[in-house]
């Protein structure tokens, strides 16, 4: 009957068609909005906005419906009526279901997507002040956790997304503007307009290397039609360390080292201990202020078939252990360019340059400056009476001087990153569209690491592993990386039958890669004071850096075709299917190629008769999917058998450079294949303020391609030899994700923002078929047994895997009635950790190891909290791992090196202690991997706070103008006593040991944005 | 039909961009692949330095060797320096030990390298070939050697490599067939192998003869034995340096003393993540003085140190004693004017006695390139003519018609030297001539890896070395993660 109505209105009105005007405005601001489009409604009628919001329509029927719509605001419908002049007020949108999300290949709404994706858009990240892209991304999207192997300036972040599916390269694939990029350093992020993250089999139209999720960066692009529009970010800020280790005094150590020489029955080093008072603290003079600022500049806009945008922007960070010996620069520069040349022919254009200089120090290892501080004694002064460094004398080869070894660190690494794009669009036909795209990156990392004569320890001893007296060295690795991605698809969408949308995409991708190293090292340099002074040329001799093995480390090539279909009926059900052919060269001529399907399904209920009415949800979807992904991510060539091994010997007193055989080759290795399966729900309710995406997931990887741990008859250790790859696992990822968003606008005042995550995760390794059951992995101390982490089916990827103790043994009785650990090295005393029998033969040994804990957090979660009011605005950003363990590995266990105050409650004499081991000098297997060196890592974490204030543009000749102070890494909750629980290597296998992570920085900021 | 029509467009389109090849994934390495290698002479030369190159890994053989004999105590830092190397110093050491292991894969390598080689060697043909596969030869039976006194029972393969997955499908070989295979290898390399070869450092006929003489003692062939070690005494090739303190000096390498000699130089280090990959000798670096500053040598880990008692072995009057064996105080004492009268100075470790292993510990003026305590220059004197005398001397005296007059002729000759003039010369018989070679051995010979060895083929090595057990210690354990990783199939040593 309404229908009826409609058309006859329709029938009434016909005839009167005219001509309207309009200025369609931001509803808050009343600013016009240039370029926005404006269509009538059923008719292929529309134009654009100009500059000025204004725009005219001619031949209009009264009551015609217009749909208003731009990029970044709520579409709007409104009913002409009878008016011929309007005045069209947009809301702004940030998280609209009518927003474009690009999927892969083509975009889509985010109301029609039946994957699971998060989107982090540009507000979130212009409020973090991240100073790497992958910091916007950490607490912020459910399911995806970011760890940094280091807080030191310029270093890399490790992005997870739903845990690790594989014990090689676990990174997500990550496209920039389409282009792939694999170091995020070469963003600014403040050019980013939006990230979206593709967690589930959706992910699978970028076939096999989207095995681990892909990340889709967009950056800002210029609008049409709209005039040139500056925008300056910048700000300025000082890092400080969150955390120092409790660690003894000089008396406090002096006694304790007293103890241990007392126990062994030696005599006492230090006889008048209680003299020495607090001694030094090698923490505190580790540690510094350090700046950090970052200047950015950008520019957009758009003629009337044009829109282009660029950016250019320096950063500089010192650290807070080294200051500019530990510092990072970063130059970025970005142009875009897109022209409409005919109406069926669009071209765009896209460079992004980055070049880095780092200077780094020695972190996270035996010997780093950091552990260094831990364990240097405090009874040693920072400087001798020459005012040089002191010398660490009598203490283990790896402990010396942090200061001295501050002092000679001598290095740079430079990089220079380009990367373009050129895309062309055609629109040949009616509903068809063609486009093709060549990328390119090209990438040289050039390092300069320069070898001084040191002597940290005694005089004219080298009795420090760093120790060099003869000779200094200089080397010069060149390593440049090429590839090239072509991609050329096709795409048809048709509606037929009125309900029935069509959407096919076929197309195919081509990338090829390949990197070469070049450089030497140089022996017998001259003394330099700077880096930059070095000159290999001026060594006395010279050694290449590749000889008798090929300079070309890596190639490799993908060739793909793809199909997708996509169908729609009536706006409520959505169908989508891929299929995708893959050939890699990884493989051997038998395995190149595999094909990969997957499938997605949603279903918007909230269109249905039954909800539609229903007043409370606004939105309901209910989504599927279902995928295979291959990854084919290992080195190139490892089928086939190379003379890649080293061969080196000595004839005549000369090197005689000959050739060996690499790692062992296997054939038969193939795609590993991922299975994703994926359920989900989108909400939206309480009018549009509540938003709610759930998921449940489960990621099976199965062929996985591993390192086996292989017999050494086949002569694997041999020099340039290795452990062979093979398809030899399983492992399991399951989890649940929550995202919950609130967002009001309460008065023209306040408004309201919260958003939170939640994500499970289980991760289970199903399977390793090498013979012996498990891959071994990680270290711990020095000299202790392989592999405290492990992988090993029934337990999750890289469990920690040690001894577990049973209290202390408390007198002589106890040892006596506890089977032997003399298998472990040493008989027990009373004081020495009673380790359990775990499988019950009677004697303890390296059989008795078992699970300690896991590096994977059982739960992740982010809040994100911001709110404005007035001209105030208020963002702070919480992020959380719950459920993991880190391993305390930064204690050198020497009985003269320096201790945390943990030892304080050590045991002493029968019933002092059942947790914490006597001190001696003897030999003990205290220092055995044990529970006792396993913390739990769980924290919470403040990552960003900060206060923003906009000053009304009537007092100024700017569009906007921005100030505000924020504080990064304002503190974290947690009972993880190293320095860092965020810190990890990344590495799936022995990520977790913390041998003296370099910890994220506090940092406090001032910033300024000004548009104009 | 609108809809046909744009479907068949749809095609013909996809079509176009369908026109990409498989043969783009296909790419060659722009290394050489092993399969397609020996094409010419130079090809074979470079394969044969790679299969040297494991020679020099041996450092940890003969370290490890003379720490688990009644010579040296493990010393190092502190009790747990290198708990692997401290347990068999105490013989506690269990299937699990990082350094046997080391031993067992780094042998295994060496093998593999040679036998790539061999699997190829008829490949091409040209003058010459035959000096390579007669060197090659020699380098799989040195392997074999250490693999089979180490560990008793390997898989033995010959002529051809072990694949991936052949290690599954492999038994350990009895200890005789491998010998078998051993006597022929050096065989072939005594009777292809020129008498000197024109670069330092190559295997030589005398080479392979004295090492077939050692395998032939090890089995008590001492008829063949003593054979064989004649032709090479007899050769005239080789003779005792006269001046014993000048024997391991740096500049005295490849000396005419030198039957074989691994090679090593200060020019190319390593890490200790890769210490076989180290173009030196690690173990000059760790058996250095600890925190030395003096003259002529440079400091080191203090591992692998002498005994009161093994210092005591030798004469006061034994002009081999302070070059054998560094008495550090001693030393001092004579250096007090060292650096304007500063004098010597030393730190002491883990089971300090005063005593180092001079003839391998680091030297002045070295260039350590690398890392300055596992690149040192040190070449390995690892078959000494006085060692073939000894070898001789016992073959002739334990032979089934015992030829003792020979066997003091070659004796006497080492301590002719050794005392600077013939009073110590014996005219011992039989078993007591046995016992005074078998003592000679140890003093000429101490710090050179051999001791534990042939006190376990002589089966006196429960009377001199504290802990061991008859029946289980004469063979160090298979590491356990090596049986599994060939399936569980293999047995593990007697009393492990």
């Amino acid at each position: 009957m309404k229908q009826l109505t409609a058309f006859l209105l329709f029938v009434a009105f016909s005839g009167y068609a005219q001509t309207i005007t309009g200025t369609v405005v931001d509803q808050m601001s009343s600013e016009p909005i240039p370029g926005a489009t404006v269509l009538v409604k059923n008719s292929s009628n529309g134009t654009n906005a100009d500059f000025d919001g204004n725009f005219m329509l001619s031949n209009i029927q009264p009551n015609s419906i217009l749909i208003v719509s731009s990029i970044g605001y709520k579409t709007s419908e409104v009913n002409i009526k009878n008016n011929t002049t309007l005045t069209i007020t947009l809301e702004e949108d940030i998280e609209s279901l009518s927003e474009v999300v690009v999927v892969g290949y083509g975009t889509q709404t985010k109301k029609e997507i039946t994957g699971a994706v998060s989107v982090v858009t540009s507000e979130t990240i212009e409020a973090i002040k991240p100073t790497r892209i992958e910091q916007a991304l950490q607490g912020q999207v459910a399911g995806v956790n970011i760890t940094s192997s280091s807080g030191a300036p310029g270093a890399g972040l490790d992005i997870r997304i739903r845990g690790i599916s594989t014990n090689g390269n676990n990174a997500p694939l990550i496209l920039v503007d389409g282009n792939v990029i694999s170091e995020l350093s070469v963003i600014n992020p403040n050019d980013v307009a939006s990230v979206s993250v593709l967690k589930d089999a959706s992910a699978g139209i970028y076939g096999t290397r989207s095995a681990n999720g892909v990340i889709l960066i967009t950056t800002k692009t210029g609008r049409r039609a709209t005039p040139l529009e500056f925008e300056y970010n910048g700000y300025v800020g000082m890092q400080s360390t969150t955390r120092k280790i409790p660690t003894l005094n000089a008396t406090e150590y002096a006694l304790l080292v007293n103890e241990a020489y007392a126990a062994a029955g030696d005599d006492l080093p230090y006889p008048n201990a209680h003299n020495l008072g607090q001694g030094t603290d090698w923490q505190d003079a580790l540690f510094q202020w350090a700046p950090i600022t970052s200047n950015d500049l950008s520019v957009r806009g758009g003629g009337e078939k044009s829109k282009y945008s660029g950016g250019i922007s320096y950063f500089t960070q010192d650290g807070i252990i080294g200051g500019p010996k530990a510092s990072f620069k970063r130059l970025n520069g970005r142009l875009n360019y897109n022209l409409e040349v005919f109406d069926f022919l669009d071209i765009k254009a896209s460079m992004l340059y980055s070049g880095t200089e780092r200077q780094t120090l020695p972190e996270n290892a035996i010997g780093s400056l950091l552990y260094n501080a831990g364990n240097m004694p405090p009874t040693l002064p920072l400087y001798d009476a020459n005012g040089n460094p002191s010398r660490a004398i009598g203490l283990p080869i790896e402990v010396v001087n942090p200061l001295a070894q501050d002092k000679a660190s001598l290095n740079e690494t430079l990089s220079d990153r380009i990367s373009g794009v050129f895309g062309i669009k055609l629109t040949p036909f009616e509903n068809f569209t063609a486009q093709a795209n060549y990328q390119w990156n090209y990438t040289e990392v050039l390092g300069r690491y320069f070898g001084p004569i040191v002597d940290f320890g005694e005089e004219g001893i080298s009795d420090k592993i760093f120790d060099n007296l003869e000779q200094r060295t200089f080397s010069n690795p060149l390593d440049i990386y090429r590839d090239y991605t072509f991609d050329a698809y096709l795409n048809y969408e048709e509606i037929f039958l009125e309900d029935h949308t069509l959407k096919l995409t076929l197309g195919t991708s081509v990338y090829s890669a390949y990197a070469e190293g070049y450089g030497s090292t140089g022996v017998g340099m001259p003394e330099i004071t700077n880096i930059d002074q070095a000159d290999v040329n001026d060594a006395n001799q010279i050694i290449p850096r590749f000889i008798n093995v090929s300079n070309r480390f890596n190639e490799e090539r993908l060739l793909s075709y793809f199909g997708r279909v996509q169908y729609d009926y009536d706006g409520k059900y959505i169908l989508s299917g891929v299929i995708r052919r893959d050939s890699s060269s990884k493989f051997g001529p038998s395995n190149k190629t595999a094909f990969f399907p997957s499938g997605s399904f949603g279903w918007i209920l909230s269109e249905e008769n039954f909800l539609e009415d229903s007043g409370f949800f606004d939105f309901v979807k209910i989504r599927g999917s279902w995928g295979v992904l291959g990854n084919d991510r290992i080195n190139s060539f490892l089928y086939q058998p190379l003379l890649d091994g080293e061969g080196v010997y000595v004839f005549d007193n000369q090197l005689a450079y000959g050739v060996a055989q690499g790692a062992p080759a296997n054939p038969e290795v193939k795609w590993e294949e991922q299975e994703t399966f994926d359920i989900g729900v989108d909400l939206r309710f309480w009018e549009d303020t509540v938003s709610l995406t759930a998921d449940y997931y489960q990621r099976k990887t199965k062929d996985l391609l591993l390192r086996v741990e292989t017999s050494g008859i086949l002569g694997v250790s041999a020099p340039g030899s290795g452990l062979p790859i093979a398809n030899a696992g399983t492992i399991q990822n399951k989890g649940f994700e929550l995202e919950l968003g609130y967002e009001k606008q309460f008065s023209d005042n306040f408004r309201l923002d919260i958003n939170y995550n939640f994500s499970t995760i289980e991760n289970e390794v199903l399977e390793v078929n090498n013979s012996v059951g498990d891959v071994p992995g990680g270290t711990f101390g020095i000299g202790n047994l392989v592999g405290p982490a492990q992988m090993r089916a029934g337990f999750p990827m890289g469990y920690f895997y040690g001894f577990k103790t049973d209290g202390i043994f408390q007198n002589q009785a106890e040892v006596d009635a506890h089977p032997s650990q003399i298998g472990l090295g040493a008989n027990a005393s009373p004081g020495d950790f009673r380790f359990m029998d775990v499988n019950q033969d009677g004697e303890i040994d390296q059989d008795d190891r078992m699970y300690l804990g896991k590096p994977i957090p059982d739960i992740t979660m982010g809040l994100n909290l911001s709110f404005d009011y007035k001209n105030f605005d208020f963002q702070s950003y919480f992020f959380a791992s719950l459920g993991f363990e880190t391993v305390r590995n930064y204690d050198r266990g020497h009985p003269l090196t320096n201790k945390t105050t943990l030892v304080l409650n050590r045991w002493t004499g029968p019933g002092t202690s059942n947790t914490s081991p006597r001190l001696t000098t003897a030999a003990t297997t205290n220092n055995l991997f044990s529970d006792f060196y396993v913390e739990d890592g769980s924290f919470l974490r403040a990552q960003n706070m900060q206060l923003g204030y906009t000053i009304d543009p009537k007092h100024t000749s700017f569009e906007k103008v921005r100030v505000y102070m924020s504080v990064n890494n304002a503190f974290t909750l947690t009972k993880y006593q190293g320095y860092d629980p965020t810190t990890s290597t990344g590495s799936p296998l022995g990520g977790g040991f913390d041998q003296g992570f370099y910890p994220n920085p506090r940092t406090f900021i001032m910033g300024l944005n000004v548009k104009f | 039909m609108k809809f046909k029509n744009n479907t068949l467009r749809f095609l013909f389109l996809a079509c176009v961009l369908f026109s990409c090849n498989d043969d783009f994934v296909e790419i060659e390495s722009t290394n050489v692949s092993s399969e397609n290698y020996f094409n010419n002479e130079e090809e074979y030369q470079l394969a044969l330095i790679g299969a040297y190159d494991l020679l020099q890994s041996t450092y940890l053989n003969v370290m490890l060797g003379e720490i688990a004999s009644d010579n040296t105590l493990a010393g190092g830092e502190n009790a747990t320096d290198v708990p692997g190397i401290q347990q068999v110093d105490d013989m506690i050491h269990t299937t699990f030990n990082s350094q046997l292991r080391d031993i067992f894969n780094w042998m295994f390598a060496g093998v593999n390298r040679a036998n790539y080689i061999l699997e190829f060697q008829d490949k091409t043909d040209f003058e010459g070939r035959t000096n390579i596969i007669a060197q090659t030869r020699f380098l799989r039976a040195y392997y074999y050697f250490e693999l089979i006194k180490w560990f008793g029972d390997v898989p033995l393969v010959v002529d051809q490599r072990f694949g991936f997955g052949d290690q599954f499908a492999v038994d350990r070989t009895p200890v005789a067939e491998i010998y078998a295979q051993i006597e022929l290898d050096l065989q072939y390399a005594a009777e292809n192998l020129p008498i000197t070869q024109p670069i330092a450092g190559q295997v030589t006929q005398g080479a392979a003869k004295s090492l077939l003489g050692k395998i032939l003692l090890f089995q008590e062939k001492f008829s063949e034995a003593a054979t064989v070690l004649d032709e090479v005494i007899t050769s005239g090739t080789y003779d005792l340096v006269v001046d014993y303190s000048t024997l391991f000096e740096n500049d005295n390498e490849n000396n005419i003393e030198s039957v074989f000699e691994v090679q090593y130089t200060d020019l190319e280090g390593a890490g200790f993540g890769c210490l076989q990959c180290s173009e030196g000798n690690v173990a000059v670096g760790f058996q250095g003085v600890r925190g030395y500053k003096g003259p002529l040598f440079e400091s080191g880990f203090s591992f692998n140190v002498p005994t009161q008692e093994t210092w005591d072995a030798f004469e006061e009057e034994d002009l081999r004693r302070d070059y054998a064996i560094l008495n550090i105080d001693k030393f001092a004492e004579e250096n007090q004017d060292y650096n304007n009268n500063s004098g010597v100075s030393y730190g002491t470790g883990y089971e300090h006695t005063g005593y180092f292993n001079r003839k391998y510990i680091p030297r002045k003026g070295d260039a350590n390139i690398g890392d300055q305590n596992l690149t040192n220059p040190n070449n390995y004197r690892s078959i000494r003519f006085a060692d073939v005398l000894l070898m001789a001397a016992e073959a002739h005296n334990r032979k089934s018609n015992a030829n003792d007059t020979k066997a003091q002729e070659y004796l006497n000759r080492v301590l002719v030297r050794a005392f600077g003039d013939d009073s110590r010369n014996v005219s011992l018989t039989g078993a007591a001539l046995t016992e005074k070679i078998w003592d000679e051995r140890r003093i000429e010979l101490v710090g050179e890896g051999h001791r534990f060895f042939d006190l376990v083929r002589t089966g006196q090595a429960d009377q001199y070395i504290d802990g061991f057990q008859v029946n289980k210690h004469e063979l160090f354990p298979i590491p356990q993660i090596e049986i599994e990783l060939t399936g569980n199939r293999w047995s593990q040593n007697p009393g492990y």
